[in-house]
Order: C-alpha cells, then structure tokens, then sequence
C-alpha cells in the first residue's frame, strides 16, 4: 500500500500544473474566447480523448496519468477538456471498439475537436431502469433502416447534430436484449421531431424525440445488427474512477462550510450547530470513502484485473450526496432556504435554490439509486434477480 | 500509486482466517465467551508464538515489526471471526510503551506482550465517558518523585485479565496536563474486574486505584505532557475497532445473504424482494466504503501522515454509525430465527453494540472530524 506517484508520474503532474499556470485565468476572467483557446491547446496537448488510443487520436495516457489530469483540473475549476460531453464520454469509445474504419475517420475527429453535440437515444416512454425491453423499431429496407418510434429524457436534443440510438430490428428474437441495434442517426434527418421538456428547475435540458420512418443508411449501424446492447453496455463501462466527481463534491462542500460559517441559526453562525457539523462532516467522511473507493478500483485496474459491478458503490454514494447537499444547504439557510433564486434575500445569487433542484440529471441519469442497488445485490452479493 | 495489499499481506489473511477457521469458529466462540476469562489462554498462546500479538512490535523487542497495514489484515480477520482475545488491547499498551517508554521500559515490557507472557491494556476513560482533555478527573498526587494514584478508570479493555495499566490522569491544571503511568496488576493498591457487557466476546471493565504508588521510573514518559501519547490511543483504539468491525460486519452481510438465498416465502427466496436486496445492497457499499477509510488511516498512521487523525475520525464514525444499523439489519432480515439464542445473527448485533462507542461513537467522531476540517 503506498498513495505516493512514480517519479514519472510526478513529472507529469507538473507539466499539468504548468499548463494550467501558463494558461488557465481566474474563473471571473475565462470569457468564449478563452474557452476557445483552451479547447484548442487542450487537444493540441493530446489531453482531450486522454485515455483513447493514440492511433484514432486519443492521448494514449495511462490510468494513473488520466487521474492526475483530472485531479489537477478539477482542483483549479478548470474547465473540461473537449466541449463534446457524451462523444466523449461514451459515444467515442463505442466507436473505438465496435466502429468501423470509415466511422471512426468519421466521426472521432469530430468529437475530439467538439465541432458538434452528440445526444443519446436510449430511454422510452415505457422503457427507463428496464431500458432492454425498448420498442422504438427500425426495419431495414435496401441499405437504410426505417426508424419509428419515440425516446424521451434524451439530454441536449435540440443542440445535436447526431445521436447514438437504441432500436429493436428483431421483435422475435429469444430475448430481449438480443433483436437491440445501436445506430448512429444525424438529427437533421427528415422524420424526426425534436419537443423539449421543462424540468423542474425551470430550465430546459432534455427532450422527447419522435421519429417517423427516419432511413437511417445501414453504413451507420455500430456493430452488428441485433449487437446493440452489447455495444452499449461495454460503452457505459468504460468506468472512470469517478476522481472528478468527488473533486466536485468536495468543492460544492467547502462552499456549504462557508455559507455556514455565514448564515445564523438561532443567532449564532450555522456552523456552530451541533446537527450542522455532523451533518457536513458526514457527507465529508462519505466524499473521501468515494475517493478512496476509487483509487482501489484503480489499482485493480492498474493491476490488470477487470472492474466489474463494484463501481455501483460510488454511483450510490454520489446520488445520495447530491441530494443531501442541495438538502443541507437549504436548511442552513432557514426561511431563506425556501425563496427562489431571485429573491434579493436568497445567498450567493440563489446557486444553492439552482443546486437543490438539479439533482436529478445525475442521480436519476445514470440509472436510478435503486438499479444501482439490484445491480449491487445480483451481481456481487449473488442474490437471485427479480 | 498502489491502494491494496501486498502478496504477503494476502498470505498473512489466508493464515489468520485458516487458522480461525480450524481452531475458533462460532461455536467455540459461544463456549470461550462463556467462560470466566472471557477468552482461551491457550489458544492466547498459540497465536502469540504465530507472531500476532508481537505484530507490531519491533523485532529487536522480540515482535515481527510490521506496521498498521499489516494490522489491519489480521483485526479484519479476528473481527470477522469474533475472535475472544485481548489482542487490541495488548497491542495498544504496546504501542504507548513503544512511543513514550524508557529504554528499560520497553526493554521489560515490549518482548513480554510481544510473546504474550503478560497482557496490556491502556486505562484511560472515567466516569465522564469523554475521550478529551476535560474527560480526565483521576488526579495524581506529588509524591516523592512521583504520584500516588487514587480513584477509578471505566470501560477498560480486557481489564479482567490484563497484568499491566498504561494510565492516563491528570497531573496539573492545564487543560492538556495529562501523565501517562505504568500500573502492574500486582501493585498495592490495585484491583481490577470485567463489568458484564452485552457482547460477551469483548471484555471491558473497571481499574479500582486505591493509594498506588506511581514513582517516576512508572512514568511513560514527562509528567503532564502526555496529551498527544493520549490522544494517539484514542486514535489507535479508534482505528482498531473499525478495522474488526469490516471484518465482523462482512461475516453479517455473509450470514444473511446466504439466509435470504435459502429461505422461501411466498413461492421466491426473499432475496429476490428489492425489501430485502436493497438493504442488503446498503450493508455492502457502506462495508467497502469504512474499509477504504480504514486503509487509508492505517496508510496514515503509518506514514505519520499529518491527515492521521482526520481519517481516523472519518473511519471510526463511519463504522459506529454503520455497523450498528448492519447488525440491527442482519438479525430483522433474519425473522424470528435471528431473534434466537442458537442462530449466529445475534453475536454480530451484540458485537456492533460494543463498537459503537467504543473509542468514541460517530457523533464524537464526526464532530472532531468537522473540528480538524476547519469547522
């Protein structure tokens, strides 16, 4: 057991830091034209797509690189590498390994340079945490499949240029994770109908999206017909350790310690409470329980054994302590607490109101806390399914 | 950058958990648990000429002078066994003698607890239950050139059969002037019992102190400067107990999912029911989440990392606050059958029962942890 780094490693992380020195301003000084700049040096560096192979363009970089890229980013609020979230967090390596070559000269430039959003087709009116028994069906004709049907919940659809999309080709077939296609689909194909959805902060992120007899050309299916669930799986566990989120976690925390050293509680600071101090170093104690869950699910990794159900743990932590936060730091502002963002009475410009109504887009996202949960007791604890 | 066990480390659990497994499983536990002592001194003696009570002990005082690592795996074990022994508490007034004893103290006492010829125990909460400077009332008296020791010290691990006190008591009137005093059993003045505990596997109980003369070659170390040696056993102890109670904690969790696999109702073993899985899939995240804590603290300690105590508070609330709503969970997921005597569910229940508090329950934990972070 030993937490220190490689000499190598070291060196590495200081070539980080002199990145970030050299060219990352303070948070009120990062306007679009910064932003530009960053993604352009960013990818210039290999740092965007860091853990994809170096022959489609990745940065090649080790597991152990990757987390001090992302320790030291988050640290400094930098802001991500590459501007094309779900290309490249799942949509880019379901293309490194079931991609063909035309798709992957295609498409993978795309994503890593982020000329472009990609969206993901996977939800259903009536399929969510049972996302196998989908119905949306594509029927193939010459070289295209006809695609009808609807998803709903898919994230940033009206910002799109292409979407990964889950279809049945086989309602036959024996069961219902076999018969499932992954295809690639641009969104300005005729046939679909983009209608976005109001979530309860207000805003609008997600969307239904209808698709009336979509061709979708057959040179854009992903893997083999009937290959679609295999396809999404493998690309859902291209696992991170999760190092970024707990330096999220840890952030949003520290500023609850400070909004309760500044709010009063019965006229004393709320920091002061008894209930509020356990309360924050509760989810303090379960913030670094993730981290160092996951540096033994990295040196699993690093020890080239397979990581398998247990990443479950930290995707039920992270889910808790999303809501708890957002929950705590209401409270601590009382009364205040309850007023929307805009009130002149609300603390630090209504960011907590905004936070406490946000959780949702992680903790039910990913698969809900409870299928996080019948993942952890099917396939670790060995308890039979439902 | 590696976060787990090293080959050998791997090799010394296989041992402790054959070893275990052959010459204590649960009804020998049952049998020695209900005997006077509390624990068997001939399997004391076994395990002591396997190495384990001189773990951590130097090798130039007779032990294997591994570290808290190490440690970690065989409490893991003994915790998951429900190992009757005074292994912590021995290894804990080792620890202290090791820190802050005289070469001729360690000279004496360190190659006897490392053979386990003798057993320590440290000696260090009273009446007012509170593991901080202000908790300490015990005053010694100014005698000679040393103090005379009169009063009493509770919740002492395996008092009943521990041969040496290390004793904490108050020395002057700063908040932090505390003295550290080596107490033989033997010595006028002494007398010490186990208090009936719920969990009969664990022994604690009471040092009765009745004009004992403490001379200055018993001192551990200066006289009233002994806070931090203090504070290090709480902080060991702490670290102790939430690295057995990993160990017992998995064993529930192993008990009650094989149950929930076997037992039959309504037409479906009940852990198909997500009433059943999912607090079962709870027990196992909070499980690998203290243990991760508790390997990080014992990378800490032994590093002499200035994060020690912090992780250590964060282990030892985490597994107060977990392991007792793990043993409430292992006997209710049971039914009737985990209410009774004969079946195992209730050992692990009782056994969460004397963790929690010891060394400090999650409140004081999370409340020192927000201290240390700046709260």
């Amino acid at each position: 057991m030993d937490f220190h780094f490689t000499p190598e490693e070291e060196r590495f992380r200081a070539e980080v830091r002199r990145f970030l020195d050299e060219n990352l301003p303070p948070e009120g000084e990062r306007d679009a034209r910064f932003l530009a700049d960053w993604q352009r040096k960013a990818r210039a560096k290999g740092w965007v797509g860091f853990s994809w192979p170096k022959e489609v363009g990745g940065g090649g970089g080790s597991i152990a690189e990757q987390v001090i890229l992302k320790e030291e980013m988050a640290k400094r609020k930098a802001p991500p590498l590459g501007s094309c979230f779900m290309g490249l967090a799942w949509v880019g390596p379901a293309i490194v390994e079931y991609g063909t070559p035309e798709q992957k000269r295609r498409f993978i430039p795309d994503i890593l340079d982020g000329t472009y959003q990609w969206c993901t087709g996977y939800s259903e009116p009536g399929s969510g945490s049972d996302l196998a028994s989908l119905q949306c069906r594509a029927v193939r004709e010459g070289d295209a499949y006809v695609v009808t049907g609807q998803k709903i919940w898919t994230s940033i659809a009206m910002w799109s240029k292409w979407m990964i999309l889950l279809v049945r080709t086989d309602a036959a077939a024996g069961s219902k994770h076999e018969g499932i296609t992954c295809l690639l689909v641009e969104m300005a194909s005729p046939g679909i109908t983009v209608r976005p959805i109001r979530n309860m902060a207000g805003g609008a992120m997600f969307a239904e999206v209808f698709f009336d007899g979509v061709r979708v050309p057959v040179a854009n299916r992903l893997g083999a017909e009937g290959e679609g669930w295999q396809v999404t799986v493998s690309a859902l566990a291209h696992e991170r350790s999760g190092i970024a989120e707990v330096t999220g976690l840890q952030r949003s925390l520290e500023a609850i310690k400070d909004l309760a050293r500044r709010s009063l509680r019965g006229g004393r600071p709320a920091s002061e409470d008894p209930g509020v101090r356990r309360r924050i170093a509760r989810a303090d104690a379960r913030i670094e329980a993730m981290r160092l869950n996951g540096m033994r699910f990295l040196t699993k990794q690093l020890r080239g054994e397979p990581l398998g159900s247990e990443t479950s743990i930290n995707k039920l932590h992270r889910a808790n302590l999303e809501v708890e936060l957002g929950d705590l730091a209401l409270e601590i502002q009382g009364s205040r607490g309850a007023l929307a963002p805009g009130a002149d009475l609300v603390p630090d410009g209504g960011h907590w109101q905004r936070f406490a109504l946000s959780w949702p887009e992680v903790v039910i996202g990913g698969g809900t806390p409870n299928i996080q949960k019948n993942i952890i007791a099917e396939r670790i604890l060995g308890l039979p399914k439902d | 950058m590696d976060f787990g066990f090293s080959e050998e480390q791997d090799l010394l659990r296989a041992e402790v958990r054959k070893l275990l497994a052959e010459r204590c499983p649960l009804p020998e536990v049952r049998k020695i648990a209900e005997t006077r002592e509390g624990f068997s001194r001939e399997l004391w003696q076994h395990v002591a000429e396997l190495g384990w009570t001189g773990l951590t002990i130097p090798e130039e005082y007779g032990g294997a002078g591994l570290g808290f690592v190490d440690w970690v795996v065989l409490l893991e074990e003994t915790g998951r066994a429900l190992f009757p022994s005074p292994l912590v508490s021995s290894a804990l007034a080792a620890a202290a003698i090791r820190a802050a004893g005289s070469p001729a103290q360690r000279a004496h006492w360190l190659p006897r607890l490392a053979r386990g010829s003798a057993i320590g125990t440290p000696a260090l909460l009273e009446a007012s239950d509170h593991p901080a400077p202000e908790g300490f009332a015990l005053r010694g008296r100014p005698a000679g050139d040393g103090f005379v020791l009169s009063g009493e010290k509770l919740f002492v691990g395996d008092a009943g059969a521990a041969d040496l006190f290390v004793v904490a008591f108050r020395s002057g009137e700063a908040r932090e002037a505390l003295s550290l005093a080596l107490v033989e059993r033997g010595a006028a003045g002494v007398a010490a019992e186990d208090l009936p505990g719920i969990d009969l596997t664990r022994r604690s109980g009471r040092l009765r102190l009745d004009e004992v003369q403490v001379p200055q070659s018993a001192l551990l170390g200066a006289a009233g400067g002994a806070w931090p040696a203090v504070s290090r056993l709480f902080d060991l102890g702490a670290f102790a107990v939430a690295a057995e109670a990993v160990g017992s904690a998995e064993a529930a969790l192993g008990l009650t999912v094989s149950y929930a696999r076997q037992r039959v109702q309504f037409g479906s073993p009940i852990g198909r029911f997500q009433g059943v899985k999912h607090p079962l899939a709870e027990m196992y995240v909070d499980v690998e989440s203290w243990k991760s804590l508790v390997y990080y603290a014992a990378w800490a300690l032994d590093t002499d990392h200035p994060d020690a105590p912090l992780a250590v508070s964060r282990a030892k609330a985490y597994a107060s606050e977990a392991f007792a709503r793990i043993g409430v969970d292992c006997v209710q997921l049971h039914g009737g059958i985990g209410y009774t005597w004969e079946y195992d569910a209730q050992l692990f229940l009782k056994r969460s029962k004397w963790a929690r508090p010891a060394f400090g329950d999650a409140d004081f934990h999370y409340e020192r942890a927000a201290a240390l972070g700046g709260l």
